[in-house]
């Protein structure tokens, strides 16, 4: 069977370092939708333990380790999203989905990140309301987004793949905006 | 404004989708008869006051809230998710 590839989401490639925020692309090798059957609620947290090591997250949180891991995405759904797809002890407990070309991660990490953030979504990501690991689904410049937060000074923004530059280009100019007020130098 | 996702939280009016009266959830029986589908599909209140309506969380979680609101002060009083209303049969 011919093997399917698909190109990189976007052209960034490398960390790209403007002021006190750096910015790359996330490029996951698998993302899988999971959502649970209506008749599984109560027994798939098992399932995934036992297939995954990880338990399934909670409304707005993460599990896992940053080779995978699991996001709470909406109601309903969690994305499974690093080096490994869905076991397929999962399937008789919930619909799983390979969505692994259909996003575009990026990472913003560095002290500005939380600055860059707020410039471009309504909710609350400072560090005293959004913590580690925790997940939200919210309004990205317009675009539906999953935003997490995978390190005290890093978020992690995912945007369905079509949105990629898009979501590239509102990215950058934020972290040119922050840069500036800060009289930081910035690379263009 | 903002509205309360029994999800997500407070959250800005921006993220969600407003589909109308929350009498889409009432929907009548095959045989209720023409009179209760006309009313059921094209007639509306237009209050000054109290209304129900449903909201879609389109940027958020994608639930379907209902949310009671007051048109004239912009009051929330209550918002809950669809299926809850649904399945108690409301």
């Amino acid at each position: 069977m011919a093997e399917l590839s698909w190109k990189p989401a976007t052209e960034l490639t490398g960390d790209r370092k403007i002021g006190q925020a750096t910015l790359s692309a996330l490029t996951p090798e698998f993302i899988t939708s999971i959502a649970p059957f209506d008749h599984a609620a109560k027994t798939i947290g098992a399932v995934m333990k036992s297939a995954h090591g990880m338990a399934l997250p909670a409304q707005g949180r993460m599990t896992g380790k940053a080779a995978l891991r699991c996001l709470w995405t909406s109601r309903g759904q969690y994305f499974l999203i690093g080096d490994a797809p869905a076991d397929p002890a999962l399937a008789p407990h919930a619909a799983l989905s390979d969505q692994s070309a259909a996003w575009a991660g990026f990472r913003i990490a560095g002290a500005d990140c939380e600055a860059v953030m707020a410039r471009l979504t309504p909710i609350d990501l400072r560090a005293a309301t959004f913590k580690r690991g925790h997940v939200a689904r919210s309004d990205f410049s317009h675009m539906m987004a999953i935003i997490a937060r995978s390190g005290a000074q890093q978020m992690d923004v995912y945007v369905m793949r079509s949105f990629a530059k898009t979501a590239e280009h509102h990215l950058v100019e934020a972290m040119k905006s922050v840069a500036a007020r800060r009289n930081s130098e910035i690379v263009t | 404004m903002r509205i309360k996702c029994p999800i997500c939280g407070e959250r800005d009016r921006r993220e969600y989708y407003y589909v109308g009266d929350a009498i889409a959830l009432r929907r009548p029986e095959p045989d209720a008869g023409e009179e209760a589908w006309d009313d059921y599909l094209h007639l509306r209140d237009n209050p000054a006051g109290r209304t129900r309506d449903l909201w879609y969380h389109e940027m958020g979680c994608s639930a379907w809230i209902v949310v009671e609101r007051d048109t004239l002060t912009h009051e929330i009083y209550d918002t809950g998710l669809a299926s809850a209303v649904t399945k108690a049969g409301e």
